[in-house]
């Protein structure tokens, strides 16, 4: 089982926090996994990407053109990251307008939860409710259950669960 | 949580925690990135584990390198972590400690930075190894680095010689399941055993000090079980091989086995890239015509292969600057190996948005301040999120750690005899101020310099993760310290006008730079400061200790864009069906400093 996820977004946005959800849920289901993430200076609002390589990887870097998931909580980084996507991947993306991915308001049901800050869960719960991922809507939600902060557990969960709400209505 | 098991480390904590499992007992470091999160992870595992070990945020990291290394005299196993270019800082001790040694383990983690991403260079440590004449590991992976401590503490008791640890970025900010242990308990009592030939080594001792240092290193380069490790190919692609390491071994080693060359050409991973094996550097030369060496960032082992079949960096088959990613490294194997690049062309990415202060940040009410209250002046800055200030035009330099200070007196020595001299307005972070700014402040202060020197207190190091600052007097691990306080230091060093106030209030602000102004033109002027003071608003509580306004923007607004080019806080964004600014509330924090931003008065603070 091999399969490369990129997650793009802007600084602040969690994309360091759903790369870490990712792995976990990679490790819980017995596979090695490999992430990279950026630090420092670019998470100041600037555009940003982690890669997540679940399987019998080396290098922690996606190549372009070989990603089989893109989770982009930004809509405006389809230009900057679109290319690193197989032709044949899974696009999820943040955004009310549809377009050539599949597409969840994450942010506005972010605020509808109570906080911007979980738009990431909701677009993870989103793309995770395809089936297309190498753990289940459960397994992830276990893993969100154990490595949040006891403060954000429970604004976390309603995050996700609305993303897996809007899934099902898709 | 038990403690024998596989977890989710990052690069960083997968080296703090190889630290804390070697029994490590004094761990000291300075932030930056990508180093920052070794120390802070080390903290962690402590508690965890409850082992007792000295943690420390250093105040620079000369200073970490020399406390570590003189508990390390005593036979107990200490360490330092530093990014690069903080090893530029402790150079001074770091290359004598080669010529006299350690007792204990010494391992110096030196983090890299190639591209760079968040560096002033994107300089090779491994060189500096080379220069400096001892060892270093270059870990492809964060479980490799863990088990790289391992063998750095073992190889620097067996011959008492510091050694480096080479992560670079991709392994810092890798994350990757690595398997943790108990942490080894030593309980080594204390012994400094004096030895004055060797801890003071004036020239005298050094000729043989240098020999000692030769024959160690020889040694350690016929130690087989640190030569590279071989991948053998078949023989299909014979005299031909691939020499790699760090993460320049993991993108080769996935891009042949894509390739379906893995197993068919031979493939070296080198270990220790200094000092090279002897009899490896022998193999490559007599079995071998087209070698091909991918590194990262500077040709150090290419340098002692010492073999004109050779290519690498410097025969100008690998770019001699740059990450080297998956994508440059496919490009490099498909010429060496004389394959047909993929037609897969893609159109290049667009390029992305850039980081800026956050909504709301103090620093930027304190640049909007200097830049009203003195246009025309010369604005020398230094390293940290305040650098970010050059995205609205309000600092003109960033050098060096504290080199805006020094930058500062050469300025005004250039100028002084102009008649109509500029005012020169120095900015420069807290944790910077402690780190190197302060010899500079004397030296200007002696030679009867004139400038605004504004130290940007925001009470953490904030780039790298808010760590904390010698002024609030906490430590690594939270508990108490002495603190010691910056007004307290200015007048030390000399200073006689010092002001305080809140970057927020940016009348006040303007008021205290004009009459630092003054200070400096007047006949007994000097160094004038003024200590910005409000909170990092990424640290906790910081938010809630402050008024938040509702903000809107009124129908005034002529769309003139001078809020977004001259202030830029990412919370006002331009509508293009409107042609006018909006605030994005999702970001906002309602601080209420644009209000005296926007020249039409069109943006309002409501109380909420």
């Amino acid at each position: 089982m091999k399969q490369q996820i990129i997650v793009s977004g802007l600084g602040g946005q969690g994309v360091v926090f759903a790369t870490r959800l990712l792995a976990h849920a990679a490790m819980e289901t017995g596979h090695p996994v490999l992430t990279s993430e950026n630090h420092g200076m670019a998470m100041r609002g600037g555009t940003i990407i982690s890669h997540v390589k679940i399987g019998a990887f080396h290098s922690p870097l996606i190549r372009q053109g070989h990603a089989d998931i893109g989770l982009f909580l930004n809509r405006e980084n389809l230009g900057i990251h679109g290319g690193m996507m197989k032709d044949t991947g899974t696009l999820f993306v943040n955004t009310p307008f549809p377009g050539a991915y599949r597409h969840c308001d994450a942010t506005g049901l972010a605020m509808s939860a109570g906080a911007v800050v979980v738009a990431n869960l909701v677009l993870l719960g989103f793309a995770v409710r395809t089936g297309g991922f190498f753990c289940t809507a459960g397994q992830l939600e276990d893993v969100i259950q154990r490595i949040s902060p006891p403060k954000q557990l429970n604004l976390n969960l309603k995050g996700f669960r609305l993303g897996l709400e809007a899934q099902r209505s898709f | 949580m038990s403690q024998n098991e596989e977890r989710i480390l990052m690069g960083n904590e997968a080296i703090g925690r190889g630290l804390v499992e070697c029994g490590c007992e004094f761990i000291a470091a300075y932030p930056g990135t990508p180093s920052s999160e070794i120390l802070s992870s080390a903290v962690k595992f402590v508690r965890e584990t409850g082992v007792k070990t000295h943690l420390e945020w250093s105040v620079n990291e000369k200073v970490a390198y020399e406390a570590a290394l003189a508990c390390a005299y005593t036979g107990k196993r200490a360490a330092v972590a530093m990014k690069q270019v903080g090893l530029n800082v402790a150079a001074d001790p770091f290359m004598r400690s080669a010529y006299l040694g350690t007792k204990g383990g010494f391992v110096l983690v030196a983090a890299d930075d190639p591209g760079p991403h968040s560096s002033q260079t994107e300089q090779d440590s491994r060189f500096f190894a080379l220069f400096a004449n001892i060892p270093v590991f270059d870990p492809a992976s964060p479980a490799e680095a863990k088990d790289m401590v391992k063998q750095a503490f073992a190889l620097s008791e067996k011959y008492e010689i510091p050694v480096m640890l080479r992560p670079t970025t991709r392994v810092c900010h890798a994350r990757q399941n690595v398997p943790c242990g108990r942490p080894e308990v030593l309980n080594r009592p204390p012994r400094f055993e004096k030895d004055p030939g060797r801890w003071i080594a004036t020239p005298q001792f050094l000729p043989d000090l240098h020999r000692q240092l030769n024959e160690k290193m020889d040694r350690i380069a016929g130690e087989d079980a640190l030569g590279p490790r071989a991948f053998r190919g078949d023989g299909s692609q014979p005299r031909r091989c691939v020499i790699a390491s760090g993460v320049a071994f993991a993108h080769a080693y996935d891009l042949l086995a894509d390739m379906g060359l893995l197993g068919r050409i031979d493939l070296f991973q080198v270990i220790l890239p200094h000092p090279l094996h002897k009899g490896f550097i022998e193999e490559i030369r007599a079995g071998y015509d087209a070698i091909l060496v991918v590194e990262e960032t500077y040709p150090v082992i290419e340098t002692q292969l010492i073999n004109e079949r050779v290519t690498g960096r410097r025969s100008g088959h690998i770019p001699n600057r740059g990450e080297l990613t998956q994508d440059v490294v496919l490009s490099v194997l498909d010429k060496f190996l004389n394959r047909t690049p993929d037609p897969a062309t893609r159109t290049a990415p667009e390029k992305g948005k850039r980081p800026s202060l956050c909504a709301g940040c103090p620093h930027r009410a304190a640049y909007w301040a200097i830049k009203t209250t003195f246009p025309g002046g010369i604005f020398p800055s230094d390293i940290g999120c305040y650098t970010l200030a050059m995205n609205f035009g309000a600092i003109d330099t960033c050098h060096c750690m504290g080199a805006c200070i020094s930058q500062a007196e050469g300025f005004y020595f250039a100028y002084a005899d102009e008649k109509n001299p500029p005012a020169i307005v120095v900015s420069i972070g807290d944790s910077t101020f402690f780190h190197a700014g302060i010899p500079g402040l004397i030296n200007a202060v002696l030679h009867r310099a004139r400038f605004i020197l504004v130290i940007l207190d925001n009470a953490t190091t904030a780039m790298t993760g808010n760590q904390p600052v010698p002024h609030l007097g906490i430590t690594a691990d939270g508990s108490p310290g002495r603190a010691v306080l910056i007004p307290d230091l200015l007048k030390a060093c000399g200073v006689s006008f010092i002001r305080e106030c809140d970057p927020y209030d940016m009348e006040a602000l303007s008021r205290h730079l004009k009459e630092a102004d003054r200070h400096c033109r007047s006949a007994e002027g000097g160094v004038a400061v003024v200590v910005t003071k409000h909170p990092c608003l990424l640290d906790h509580g910081a938010r809630g200790n402050q008024a938040e306004f509702a903000m809107a923007v009124s129908e005034d607004c002529s769309g003139c864009r001078q809020c977004l080019e001259e202030f830029e806080c990412p919370a006002l964004v331009f509508n293009d069906e409107t042609g006018s600014v909006e605030i994005d509330g999702t970001i906002c924090v309602g601080c209420g400093v644009c209000v005296a931003v926007c020249p039409l008065g069109a943006i309002i603070a409501r109380e909420k």
